[in-house]
């Protein structure tokens, strides 16, 4: 245990730690606070005016249509004849503006409603710290290995395999409590704003507990971010190594199998593609469409779906997870420490 | 007196497609005795540091023995590791933490006191510097830091890569002055370095490698010794019977240099006999002095590293124990 806490303390005494979480803290603060500020909670008196103003918007139309249609009836009794490509058929009768077309709500500020959009700030917010426990747990093993750390902490625990798993714990933990209360002041933050300056009507129990579950994936993304980062690292003996394959995954999922299988015309070709796992991860799932299967000249079309499940994408990147893992201890279980 | 230390036929193989095989270690033998000061000695590119990597378990072996305090390495490794301190090559440590910081991480992971940090700061003469970073260190410092994280566990066996390097004068003499110490304070020391002068005023007793493979071991006095070649200095009372007395000595199957106003022999066993041939010829020596060698100078002659003028010595050349041409396997000396 005493190793594993050295390497608790190793981690938080490093400045790239502390910089990145108050970089992470600036970063979630200042997108609340923002976000704070273009919410505005709905007062009677608000909608009250917004009904006026949807009102005085329909009459508006109604008054501009009618003229419109005088317009082109004076026309036509002068004789012009090309009324219908100025005011279309009919003189644009049937193009009367109806009272539902001035929906009130669009006159109202935009107001947060936490139930329905707080799912999309836990993804901004795995985004955020994935992106911090990538780059911590790439630096923290990388940089042991490029300083000579790493040798020197192997001469007094000689147990290569004990040694590496106790650091990945040791950043995990951190990683995790990072998440965990990181995630407690974003949601509380998010239900503050709701409350305050939104709403936060309908969120019953089942709404906590789907928005738990969506945090739980969260984490687990953010963990399995980390340890990748952390094994790549490893594998490369430094941290750059975790940063190039991270840009050359970028490259060649992203970029290059898009273009792939769009050249090829490869049916659900992002179906390939590793963020395509990311976000059915997330969203539970991702429809991919298939439009080649149309031939709309025969009329409307139902394309052909391929459902990418969250099951799937936990394994999909389970396993990459656990092929870098293994690779990270077999390395260091078998290569020399030079 | 028992070993703290026993290596035994230990072999590495590096295997390149570009450069073949190499063998870094190739049936080397090594042995220490305990509360020894042992200098290891060795050219560059000779195998040092792959043996001290290899006993402290961060290269595999692929072949041979090891032993620390008597127990075989690398599966007691974990078990005596708290009682071997070492450093290897040059000192490599996280830049932005401070020697306070760098030490106590070592000494938690050790379960060591925290008050064994500021003991072993003291001894290394880094106290009143010891709260800034290690960036900011000169190589000398980092060389301090370096010994001091392998004093921290109080170790009975302390291996030092080159200590002295980057040290000032006066930090070469306080390490002397602290490997003195430590030896009589009953812990083993390993030292390896290139500053000869030092071994052979520091050290009990040397092993000398060259390519892989044991060249000499022994106290430094015996090695010294057996390779000074019974080399002694003769004056005449008369210089002209210097010539008279270089025939007379070589018929008596001695080698013999002639200098100016002196000869210079080697070969000899008993310098008692060179007087005793001169003087049945009437020929009186004024001075008669054994050559005493320095641990350089048998170390340049056993792993043929002294340069040569007009040529550019390579770092693998030197020699070989065991292949034809070395002339290093003589005596009890060789591998």
């Amino acid at each position: 245990m005493s190793l594993y806490f050295t390497e608790l303390r190793r981690l938080s005494k490093r400045r790239l730690t502390r910089l990145l979480l108050v970089l992470l803290l600036l970063g979630l603060a200042t997108v609340a606070t923002a976000f704070s500020f273009s919410s505005h909670q709905l007062s009677k008196e608000t909608v009250a005016a917004a009904q006026v103003e949807s009102d005085a918007q329909y009459q508006r139309a109604m008054e501009d249509w009618k003229k419109t249609v005088a317009d082109c009836d004076a026309a036509k009794a002068r004789g012009d004849q090309d009324t219908e490509e100025r005011y279309g058929p009919n003189c644009g009768r049937d193009w009367q503006p109806q009272p539902e077309m001035f929906d009130p709500k669009w006159n109202l500020p935009y107001q947060f409603d936490f139930r329905a959009e707080f799912p999309m700030f836990i993804a901004v917010f795995a985004g955020a710290v994935a992106l911090f426990a990538f780059i911590v747990g790439a630096s923290y093993v990388g940089a042991e290995w490029s300083t000579g750390g790493m040798m020197n902490l192997l001469l007094w625990r000689p147990k290569r395999l004990a040694v590496l798993g106790t650091k990945l714990a040791a950043l995990l933990t951190t990683v995790l409590g990072v998440s965990l209360v990181l995630g407690a002041f974003w949601t509380l933050a998010f239900w503050l704003i709701g409350r305050y300056r939104g709403t936060t009507a309908k969120v019953t129990a089942g709404v906590w507990q789907s928005i738990g579950l969506d945090g739980l994936r969260a984490v687990g993304l953010i963990l399995l971010v980390g340890a990748v980062a952390f094994a790549l690292a490893s594998l490369g003996r430094h941290t750059a190594m975790a940063l190039g394959a991270a840009v050359a995954v970028f490259a060649i999922s992203e970029i290059g199998i898009r273009i792939a299988v769009a050249v090829l015309s490869v049916p659900f070709g992002d179906r390939y593609v590793l963020s395509t796992y990311a976000q059915s991860w997330f969203m539970k799932k991702v429809e991919l469409f298939d439009y080649d299967t149309c031939q709309f000249a025969k009329g409307a079309c139902e394309p052909a779906k391929l459902v990418v499940t969250w099951q799937q994408s936990a394994l999909v990147l389970g396993v990459g997870a656990a092929a870098a893992l293994i690779g990270a201890f077999w390395s260091m279980r078998r290569r020399d420490i030079a | 007196m028992s070993a703290v230390l026993e290596i035994e036929g230990l072999r590495k193989t590096y295997r390149s497609r570009k450069r073949g095989v190499r063998h870094a270690l190739d049936g080397f033998d090594m042995r220490v005795e305990a509360g020894q000061v042992h200098g290891f000695l060795g050219p560059n590119g000779s195998g040092k540091t792959t043996t001290l990597r290899t006993l402290l378990g961060l290269i595999r072996p692929n072949g041979g023995r090891m032993a620390i305090l008597g127990q075989e390495l690398p599966q007691a490794l974990p078990a005596v590791a708290g009682q071997v301190g070492a450093i290897v090559e040059s000192p490599q440590f996280f830049p932005h933490f401070s020697a306070r910081d760098t030490l106590g991480l070592l000494a938690q992971a050790g379960e060591l006191p925290k008050q064994r940090v500021d003991e072993v700061l003291e001894l290394v003469g880094l106290r009143d510097r010891a709260g800034e970073r290690v960036k900011t260190y000169s190589l000398g410092m980092k060389q301090r830091l370096a010994v001091a994280s392998a004093l921290l566990k109080n170790p009975k066996l302390l291996i030092l890569d080159e200590p002295a390097n980057g040290l000032d004068p006066g930090g070469i003499r306080e390490m002397r002055g602290l490997m003195r110490d430590l030896s009589a304070a009953g812990m083993t020391v390993v030292l390896s370095s290139h500053i000869l002068g030092e071994i052979q005023l520091i050290c009990d007793s040397v092993t000398i490698i060259s390519l892989g493979r044991r060249v000499a071991f022994g106290p430094v006095d015996e090695v010294l010794a057996a390779h000074s070649q019974g080399a002694v200095r003769v004056r005449l009372e008369a210089v002209t019977d210097l010539p008279q007395a270089t025939e007379t000595l070589t018929r008596a199957g001695i080698r013999v240099t002639a200098e100016p106003d002196h000869l210079m022999l080697s070969g000899v066993d008993k310098p008692a006999t060179v007087s005793r041939v001169l003087a049945e010829q009437g020929l009186y020596v004024s001075e008669l002095t054994p050559v005493a060698v320095d641990l350089e100078s048998v170390f340049l002659e056993l792993t043929a590293t002294a340069p040569v003028p007009g040529q550019h010595r390579q770092v693998d050349q030197s020699t070989k124990v065991g292949e034809p041409g070395s002339g290093a396997t003589t005596g009890g000396w060789g591998a």
